[in-house]
């Protein structure tokens, strides 16, 4: 009887063993589904929310966007300790995504610090610790995006993204063209180099249009690149030092005995020689037709 | 899993810490509750008086800050997401990290959910209010979530190469929004209170919140603890079980006398809010350190 009783116990023991084993099973495995459910949304989200607009500029030395959005923690220590309180830290809702410092270029621009405190402040290396030089920096690069509308193409003296440029004619040039429509006048059209640009956004908040005509844009969006294999026959032949290919065989110009063709300048030369094919004096020619007819004879 | 449900069960229970109030006191009966408010205002406080009215004490937030322009703090779990995504905390986050480490393997790391984290204020509302309309309706899903969710926070940035958990993470979002602006996020801290209130009781700091489930792991062995030294005196009032956010830490040190189970909390989710010692007027609990245990 008790021995009866005892292997009762012992079935039912291990009949709440398996019990609380596939209860525990089921827990662990609604949960860890539940929990991957969630991921696979997240995951998903962040993907689309860190596709910033292209009018976000981020502090001087962020990462590019993609490791920027891993590097950032987000503490906000950049934005307190930008003397010229332009950047923001981004809040819900906003088309940035949410916590990342930025700022817009129209609104405050970057002031270029020398001692580029942001940067100092980042604890992590969103921003890049070895960006020590402001001028270095490449937060985005200033196009002059609207030709049309920019009224330096009207033929008007404007120049006002020129003057105001930190890194001011090496930024910015002036490049003087052919006013077509009066045709006797000048346009000075400003020009971005980007290898001097630090899209510091000074250019764009000071355009005096309505909407500006020069934007600060990221790098990706407003630098183009040519193909690898492209070769440019004048560098190359400069760094070499000579033509890479067969050398150019001169070409014969027919031209009038001593004058030839210079290939740098592009522009004809009279030899120095004695033997030009014209005298200054008239009556040399006529000598040496004379000379010539004898000689016929 | 059973002792849980029952312990939870008893925290439907209304009219809890008369006893306490009518022996010690409303000051006594809330010492510990109101020590923790002043803690978790005070350092928002510290944070605001910078942007507010221009004196810096504090700059940054909760996920890293400087400290009167000398003293570096970090979060170690935001860094362990960069970290996970590959990217390296610089040499003063480091030391900030470490400061915040050593500090919590001391205190206890869910110190941080009880005295410093800002949605605590928000998910006790909601307890109490909980406690207030007797709403007894609670979904039921593991407390383990959270580690569940902690592991799944940081898979995430090694898969994506993002700090993801951080566009949705409520406590940087909270301590974020009222330091540099909240735009959108009250719905999410409203989203929060309405899920401890109608949804789950304890819901979000007692079974997802994966921070506290980070900060938990640094609570093993922490000296800091609350221990139920007179636990002889326990009349079974039950009120501790009612009011403790994580009622299961409790029962083993309360009622293992028998099986010679120290009276050391000695359990990762105690957070050592303190509210067991306000509410006992038996006065079973006390702080205590590590190495007095008995």
């Amino acid at each position: 009887m008790s021995n009866e009783k005892g292997r009762g116990d012992t079935v039912q023991n291990a009949n709440k063993a398996i019990l609380s084993r596939r209860k525990f099973m089921g827990e662990t495995l609604k949960t860890a589904c539940g929990a991957g459910l969630l991921g696979l949304g997240m995951g998903t989200y962040s993907r689309q929310a860190e596709s910033t607009p292209a009018w976000v500029i981020r502090p001087p030395g962020a990462l590019p966007e993609e490791q920027f959005s891993g590097a950032c923690i987000r503490c906000g220590l950049c934005v307190r300790d930008c003397p010229y309180d332009m950047l923001k830290l981004a809040e819900l809702g906003e088309q940035v995504p949410f916590g990342t410092p930025y700022f817009v270029a129209r609104d405050k621009p970057c002031e270029m610090c020398e001692d580029i405190p942001c940067v100092v402040a980042c604890p992590t290396h969103a921003l890049d610790h070895d960006l020590t030089v402001i001028e270095d920096a490449r937060m985005g690069l200033a196009v002059l995006i609207d030709q049309e509308e920019c009224i330096a193409f009207q033929g008007l003296r404007c120049e006002v993204c020129f003057n105001v440029c930190p890194v001011q004619g090496d930024a910015i040039t002036i490049e003087m063209s052919r006013n077509p429509r009066s045709g006797r006048h000048a346009m000075f059209i400003p020009v971005v180099h980007s290898d001097s640009c630090t899209g510091c956004g000074k250019c764009e908040k000071a355009c005096i249009l309505d909407e500006a005509a020069i934007k600060v844009l990221p790098m990706e969006l407003a630098k183009g690149l040519v193909g690898e294999h492209y070769r440019f026959g004048w560098k190359q032949k400069k760094v070499a030092g000579e033509s890479l290919v067969t050398p150019d065989v001169e070409h014969q110009y027919n031209l009038p005995e001593g004058v030839s063709y210079d290939y740098d300048t592009g522009k004809l030369s009279e030899a120095k020689s004695e033997e030009t094919p014209y005298s200054s004096n008239p009556l040399d020619s006529l000598k040496r037709f004379q000379q010539q007819q004898e000689e016929n004879k | 899993m059973v002792a849980t449900t029952l312990d939870e069960k008893r925290g439907e229970k209304q009219s809890v810490g008369q006893q306490a109030l009518a022996k010690k006191g409303w000051l006594g009966a809330n010492k510990w509750l109101i020590l923790r408010r002043i803690s978790q205002l005070s350092l928002l406080l510290l944070f605001l008086t910078g942007p507010l009215w221009g004196v810096w004490i504090i700059k940054g937030n909760m996920a890293s800050s400087l400290t009167l322009d000398l003293l570096p703090l970090s979060d170690p779990y935001v860094m362990l997401q960069a970290l996970m995504s590959g990217n390296l905390p610089t040499q003063t986050g480091v030391i900030g990290v470490l400061i915040i480490l050593t500090f919590y393997l001391l205190v206890g790391g869910r110190v941080y959910c009880s005295w410093i984290c800002p949605v605590n204020m928000v998910t006790d509302a909601a307890a109490w209010m909980r406690r207030k309309l007797g709403l007894k309706v609670s979904s039921q899903f593991s407390r383990n979530t959270r580690y569940w969710l902690l592991l799944l926070t940081l898979v995430l940035p090694v898969i994506t190469g993002a700090i993801v958990w951080e566009l949705f993470n409520p406590v940087s979002l909270m301590f974020r929004g009222i330091i540099f602006g909240m735009g959108w996020a009250w719905m999410v801290i409203v989203g929060i209170f309405l899920f401890d209130l109608f949804i789950s009781q304890r819901g979000w700091c007692g079974h997802l919140c994966p921070v506290g489930a980070f900060y938990s792991l640094l609570s093993k062995k922490s000296v800091l603890r609350v221990s139920a030294s007179k636990r002889d005196q326990c009349d079974d009032c039950n009120d501790c079980f009612v009011v403790c956010p994580e009622p299961k830490v409790i029962r083993p040190a309360l009622k293992g006398a028998k099986q010679g189970i120290s009276p050391l909390i000695d359990e990762m989710n105690c957070t050592n809010c303190g509210r067991c010692i306000d509410i006992c007027d038996e006065e079973v609990f006390s702080f205590t350190t590590r190495s007095i245990k008995r």
